[in-house]
């Protein structure tokens, strides 16, 4: 055992307890809020020095430990949240890492320019999207986010600035997008925004019987801009798998008569309130009486019938940041799943294998009566990227409520699926994962994906400083 | 673990709960820390003797798997290496459940002996020391919203007697310390709890000047636990003795002050 006390002590009034996105995990850190590229620095030499952990976070939106260090420092980037550039002509935008979703599309919307990549909520920063290299409802078509970055400058644990771009440290601009913020922090990101010619969205809505129904018409639908399919994870025998399906596509210039009035943020936002009535802010305490198996059974079920037979082929306009953020309609959504919080459960399945493992998925998680409350289908291909979850096939994220007396039985439900997944040449995706052991994550990335990483690591980082307790407990030896 | 699937992996949504004794080289602490070993914990065995945790620490380990005991070789009254000796601590534990405060002295003295090294070295090591360390431990579960704090007082805290002023006040500061934190913290969800033992087989026991009722560490280890479960605020081990000493409370002076034990 390593008997080396930490000689200069952080201090106490730093230390924090903080939590992942679903509430099922907390732990004390040593809490940073950096505004300066020289404070972190100064942090790095500290703990290169002193063998303190530091770990990375963004909004603090993953659902699992990727944004935790338990016992360690934390370093929390949302004060680092200024737009550097903007260039309205190209549509090229530079910023500080802490610059949220939020604050990128109410900048550049005016303009006639939209986030490329976003995933399902607007809150999470952009150096947080980066770390775990998000997707969205447009994986086929616009790939992950990292794909639309042209360059980034990052401080390495060691100190070094580097600048990455797909031409230049190459190796560095795969691996540290998409790192979960192992190898390096972003300081500055240079990113490619997508040009608009309104602010609505034509959606397509309709309904599919079963789960081989919603993949086949992820598949055939996949050439839309965005494609999604709502999963009911509660369904009967038959209908299994049953849900809604929507595909939605950018306006072509011209379509919208009134592009100046769409492209204003303030006509984007989301209603505060439902029916005109309820102020949005309690809804989840409402959505709560619904999280159990039986109120989910009522409300999928409820949902289903709707989308048969009023909402079948339904052809909208709806604004973007309506279709794209639908998390974002009920605020504190997630803690509707009550005291124990909840976890998401998410794997990449190739197209060929795809439907066997998520029909097995479904099915066994019933067996076990831990049902998902909520299932969402993506197509996906792959990328470039070190540590890449994205297949040429499907994911199934699943949302599990973390029961306060059995989560052993959660664990191991989750320990089950994993096996399943693996053997269907799955791939999982660390934003998401609280499940993973490192034989496991050997398994999907492979030996020289994790060698190759941890070269990298040991290149940048020699003291292994920045750790999280996703790290330590996928990436451990 | 050649199986890894069926074995116990820490997994982040339950975490193996760890506790941190300091005074766990022998007698009750020792006792405290096996017997948390053996409900599961992760511990972290503090104590000055490095040899004895060592050996403690292999025991645990080989009985409940390698990484269940971590030891670090501290003196309590140390006081400025206990905030980094904390943080040392709770880095290689990653979170703390559970601190138990155990270390003390008990020097024997004549009837009217007054030996301010002796008495110095008592309220050092069973008042200062737990001060400076239930501050850390009290610090963090604040913020946590959740924990168990657990003193090793002593019947010794309820009246000072004529035997030993130094040991009575040491506990007794004890006791009012470990109550004030219960007041404190009581609001933030963290549990505090007073130990207060009869007399335990353990080191302290050759200075006590009569005994009985005598119990071993390990059947006190066994009522902690049960206290920490039940969430329990002051304990008397064996039982009776709450008996006992609300009588002795509550005898009035003029009787107490010419009673000679």
């Amino acid at each position: 055992m390593k008997n080396n006390v930490i000689p200069s002590i952080l201090p106490a009034e730093r230390l924090s307890a903080i939590e992942n996105f679903g509430h099922s995990i907390s732990c004390p850190v040593y809490l940073y809020r950096p505004v300066l590229t020289e404070q972190i620095a100064d942090l790095f030499e500290q703990a290169n020095k002193t063998g303190a952990t530091i770990g990375l976070r963004g909004a603090g939106r993953s659902y699992g430990d990727a944004a935790l260090n338990s016992g360690g420092v934390l370093l929390d980037f949302r004060r680092m949240n200024r737009i550097l550039e903007w260039d309205p002509e190209a549509g090229i935008i530079t910023v500080e890492p802490g610059v949220t979703i939020e604050q990128l599309w109410r900048y550049t919307l005016d303009d006639g320019w939209w986030s490329p990549v976003t995933p399902g909520t607007m809150f999470p920063t952009i150096g947080g999207c980066l770390g775990a290299n998000v997707h969205g409802k447009n994986n086929w078509k616009a790939g992950t986010m990292g794909e639309h970055v042209l360059k980034f400058n990052a401080l390495l644990p060691d100190g070094r600035q580097v600048t990455c771009s797909p031409k230049k440290n190459t190796d560095l601009f795969h691996a540290i997008i998409g790192g979960m913020g192992l190898l390096g922090v972003f300081t500055s990101i240079t990113l490619q925004m997508k040009k608009v010619y309104s602010g609505n969205l034509d959606v397509y809505a309709w309904a599919e019987p079963n789960l081989k129904a919603v993949l086949e018409a992820t598949d055939r639908e996949k050439e839309n801009d965005y494609i999604v399919g709502w999963v009911d994870c509660t369904a009967g025998e038959r209908g299994l798998g049953r849900g809604q399906m929507h595909s939605a596509n950018y306006l072509k210039p011209g379509d919208d008569p009134h592009p100046a009035q769409t492209l204003n943020a303030d006509n984007q936002d989301l209603p505060d309130n439902l029916f005109g009535l309820i102020p949005k802010s309690i809804v989840w305490r409402f959505l709560s009486l619904a999280t159990n198996n039986l109120g989910t059974w009522a409300g999928n079920t409820g949902k289903y019938l709707m989308n048969r037979t009023i909402g079948h082929k339904k052809r909208y306009l709806q604004s973007l940041v309506a279709f794209t953020f639908l998390l974002d309609y009920v605020p504190n959504w997630e803690r509707a799943y009550g005291k124990g919080g909840l976890i998401q459960y998410q794997s990449f399945l190739p197209k060929e294998t795809a439907y066997e493992v998520f029909t097995d998925i479904l099915k066994l998680c019933k067996w076990r009566r831990l049902p998902s409350y909520l299932g969402v289908t993506k197509r996906h291909r792959p990328d470039k990227f070190l540590f890449s979850h994205a297949v040429d096939g499907f994911s199934l994220a699943m949302d599990f409520k973390v029961p306060p007396r059995r989560r052993s039985k959660l664990i191991q439900l989750t320990r089950d699926l994993n096996k399943i997944v693996l053997e269907g040449n799955g791939r999982f995706y660390f934003a998401k994962d609280s499940t993973l052991t490192p034989d496991a994550v050997r398994s999907f990335l492979g030996e020289a994906t994790v060698k190759k990483f941890k070269r990298l690591k040991s290149q940048v980082d020699p003291e292994g400083i920045l750790q999280t307790d996703l790290y330590r407990r996928c990436l451990g030896d | 673990m050649n199986d890894s699937s069926n074995a116990p992996i820490d997994s982040p949504l339950d975490p193996m709960p760890c506790a941190v004794v300091v005074g766990a080289s022998s007698g009750i602490g020792e006792a405290v820390a096996r017997k948390l070993a053996q409900e599961g914990h992760r511990v972290a065995l503090l104590a000055r003797r490095r040899k004895a945790l060592d050996d403690i620490c292999k025991e645990i380990n080989q009985q409940f798997g390698k990484t269940t005991a971590v030891f670090y070789p501290h003196d309590v009254t140390k006081y400025n290496k206990i905030p980094a000796l904390f943080q040392q601590v709770l880095k290689d534990l990653k979170h703390i459940d559970l601190f138990v405060y155990v270390s003390g002295v008990q020097h024997r003295f004549g009837f009217s002996e007054y030996d301010f090294e002796k008495e110095r070295e008592m309220i050092e090591v069973n008042l200062l020391g737990a001060m400076a360390w239930l501050g850390q431990a009290a610090t963090l579960f604040e913020r946590m919203g959740r924990g168990h704090i657990v003193g090793i007082s002593s019947v010794a805290a309820d009246r000072g007697r004529v035997g030993n002023p130094a040991y009575n006040t040491s506990k007794a500061g004890l006791s009012t310390y470990l109550e004030a934190l219960r007041n404190r913290l009581t609001r933030s969800g963290v549990h505090v709890l007073t130990v207060k033992p009869g007399f335990v087989q353990t080191e302290l026991l050759k200075n006590a000047p009569t005994t009985f009722g005598v119990i071993s560490p390990e059947e006190l280890a066994d009522d902690i636990w049960r206290a920490i479960r039940r969430r329990r605020q002051v304990i008397y081990a064996p039982k009776w003795w709450r008996l006992i000493m609300l009588i002795i409370q509550h005898t009035p002076s003029f009787i107490f002050r010419r009673l000679s034990f």
